[in-house]
């Protein structure tokens, strides 16, 4: 579907196909990219911050889970999830972490190529530009696949070591659920990031506009979700039902923010207690045994709906970088 | 000889500004093609779309028989490209900036590794093939830059201002490799606003100016258009005051300058250093010295801006 749209970039538009794979060279360039983040500084800086914020939220959280080990089932989720103050959970660090890793990985990764006059080098070479974008997109979610997996690792090794308690099967299951939803979530954030390199020239500049799209949708979205929720289902005479028009907008604009999304479905697949991420009615709660897990499925049910919200921004938002990618001009 | 290169009606517009104006241009197998103009007058923009890295607004190319936005693929693999200011990612080194480009040419890992051998070898780089990038001078990068493109054993060579920034000794050994290549029978095409170096490698050169090929030919043929001859003769010889209007007789001399009280410059359709020799002796004078330089791209240049200057004043 990309593929074909490039064409009005690269030739003729009645040219009915172009020749070859568009995906030429695409392993070329992510075992290039890769090699250059895996041994980049900033990789190094970013690893410790994360490995530093894995340890300190597992140290704190075993300390006091230790009291309680042998009466909770899912006691290695609780790992990810329990807070002490002052800091959070290991999730709720992620929340705002995991941006920042996509953005310092993707804000350089084509202005970049601009910069240092490679672009036209690497662009006269038989490649064409499909398989250049995708595959620095591809060589970064690789990246912070690798950086998440290792981090998870660490943790449920700290966690073994700490609690003496091996996780069970389910818990392992929701917990690689988990990781599969925190790269998704990255993916955004790197698509966004890529996008921003490709609008600015300056590295400087497209770090800072994907920067202050993750502080909008961190500080600000929910703010004005909450007007626009005001504005749009005011509460008029003060019906139950107007409240809740209100309360359901206002949760479904909020939905629009990555970081909303990702949260509900972390909550979903690492609290199996919880059995919905809207509001419920206390006449729909009638015959349920309140606490009582629901079974691996209905969790990922209940998340999935977030996790396709999350690789459909990606694959928005890489889209966009796309089209605007393959009509950019070579020369500076 | 066949044909390399062809384009027809080429153009771009960028909105209302037309970068390349309808430009024809075939070039053929060996030669040396040169594109000449002051800066912004639309030389990159036709490598570009030569290469089908930018999309012309109208018009047709052909390179090495195949059309670049239909088969890029095949053009880019049989044609080296050397963009101005090249540039390289500089903690690599230079094996390892190149092995990138054989990967992305899809060469395997051995023969990849023989052709990068080979390449910087050529280019007098094999001492510090594993040296990160980031060390290399000016000359060096762009020698690493030609590397790339021999590695990849081209038809045709497109390098656009490739001794711009280079020191005199550096320019003169790129153009040297340039000589080098054409007598291989590599096709070449090269851009440039340093005009002496231009003429001294190219077999036909094309003048731009505001996006418009002005002129076209070879050194001499051009030099005939616009100086009208171009060849430059001067004589040391003293004599009586019928020595400059005998001099002035010869057949082919466009003008007589006295350039001090026994030394004259000739402008003059050819080398005519016999026919003046005899037009002095016949004329009584004594003949000290007699030289002839060939017609001089820059003058070439100068005259024919000049010119189209003169024109729209007087239009």
């Amino acid at each position: 579907m990309l593929a074909q749209r490039s064409t009005s970039a690269s030739g003729d538009a009645a040219a009915p196909r172009r020749e070859g794979s568009p995906w030429t060279g695409l392993w070329a360039v992510v075992s290039k990219e890769m090699a250059d983040y895996l041994s980049s500084t900033r990789m190094l800086i970013l690893e410790l911050i994360t490995v530093l914020t894995a340890a300190g939220t597992v140290f704190t959280a075993t300390a006091q889970l230790r009291e309680t080990v042998g009466q909770d089932r899912f006691l290695f989720l609780r790992l990810f999830t329990t807070s002490q103050e002052p800091l959070p959970a290991f999730v709720g660090f992620l929340v705002f972490l995991v941006p920042i890793i996509a953005i310092a990985l993707a804000f350089d990764a084509v202005n970049g190529e601009f910069n240092a006059r490679t672009m036209s080098r690497l662009l006269a070479q038989p490649i064409y530009r499909d398989a250049l974008l995708l595959g620095k997109f591809l060589a970064s979610l690789f990246t912070l696949a690798l950086v998440l997996t290792t981090i998870w690792l660490l943790i449920a090794g700290l966690g073994l070591l700490r609690l003496g308690v091996p996780p069970g099967g389910e818990e392992t299951a929701r917990l690689l659920w988990f990781l599969l939803l925190t790269v998704a979530y990255g993916g955004v954030w790197l698509a966004l990031g890529i996008l921003a390199s490709i609008l600015f020239r300056q590295p400087a500049t497209a770090a800072m506009a994907a920067l202050a799209t993750w502080l909008f949708f961190t500080v600000f979205w929910g703010i004005i979700a909450g007007i626009l929720a005001q504005i749009l289902r005011p509460v008029r005479i003060g019906l139950p039902a107007e409240l809740l028009a209100q309360a359901q907008l206002e949760q479904a604009l909020s939905r629009l923010s990555p970081n909303v999304l990702y949260t509900e479905a972390t909550v979903a697949l690492l609290r199996p207690e919880v059995r919905s991420l809207s509001f419920v009615l206390p006449s729909q709660l009638q015959g349920a045994i309140l606490g009582a897990p629901l079974p691996l499925g209905e969790s990922i049910m209940l998340g999935w709906p977030h996790m396709v919200g999350l690789i459909a921004g990606t694959i928005l938002l890489f889209a966009l970088g796309y089209v605007l990618f393959q009509r950019q001009e070579i020369r500076a | 000889m066949d044909i390399v290169l062809e384009a027809r009606g080429l153009t771009k517009r960028y909105g209302d500004f037309v970068a390349v104006n309808r430009l024809d241009l075939t070039i053929r197998r060996g030669e040396v093609f040169g594109l000449l103009g002051p800066n912004g007058a639309g030389k990159t923009t036709t490598i570009l779309m030569l290469l089908g890295l930018t999309e012309p607004s109208a018009g047709s190319v052909q390179v090495l028989g195949l059309d670049p936005a239909r088969s890029p693929l095949s053009v880019k693999a049989r044609v080296g490209y050397l963009p101005d200011q090249v540039g390289f990612y500089d903690t690599l080194s230079a094996r390892e900036n190149l092995a990138y480009i054989a990967r992305l040419n899809g060469y395997s890992r051995k023969e990849a590794g023989s052709r990068i051998e080979a390449a910087l070898t050529r280019m007098g780089l094999e001492g510090v093939m594993d040296k990160a990038v980031s060390t290399f001078s000016r000359g060096m990068r762009q020698r690493l830059g030609l590397a790339e493109i021999l590695m990849k054993h081209p038809e045709l060579i497109i390098m656009d201002e490739p001794t711009l920034g280079l020191d005199p000794e550096a320019a003169r050994e790129f153009l040297e490799i340039i000589r080098d290549l054409r007598s291989e029978g590599i096709t070449i095409m090269l851009s440039s606003h340093l005009l002496h170096q231009v003429q001294a490698v190219c077999d036909r050169v094309g003048l731009f100016s505001k996006g418009n090929m002005v002129l076209e030919g070879p050194v001499d043929v051009l030099a005939r258009q616009v100086l009208g001859g171009g060849y430059h003769i001067t004589v040391e010889a003293e004599g009586d005051a019928g020595l400059e209007a005998a001099l002035s007789r010869v057949e082919g001399v466009q003008r007589v300058q006295r350039a001090g009280p026994t030394r004259f410059v000739l402008e003059a359709i050819g080398d005519l250093r016999p026919a003046v020799a005899r037009a002095v002796v016949e004329a009584g004078g004594q003949l000290f010295a007699l030289a002839s330089e060939a017609p001089n791209l820059e003058e070439i240049y100068a005259r024919y801006f000049q010119k189209e200057a003169t024109n729209a004043r007087a239009a």
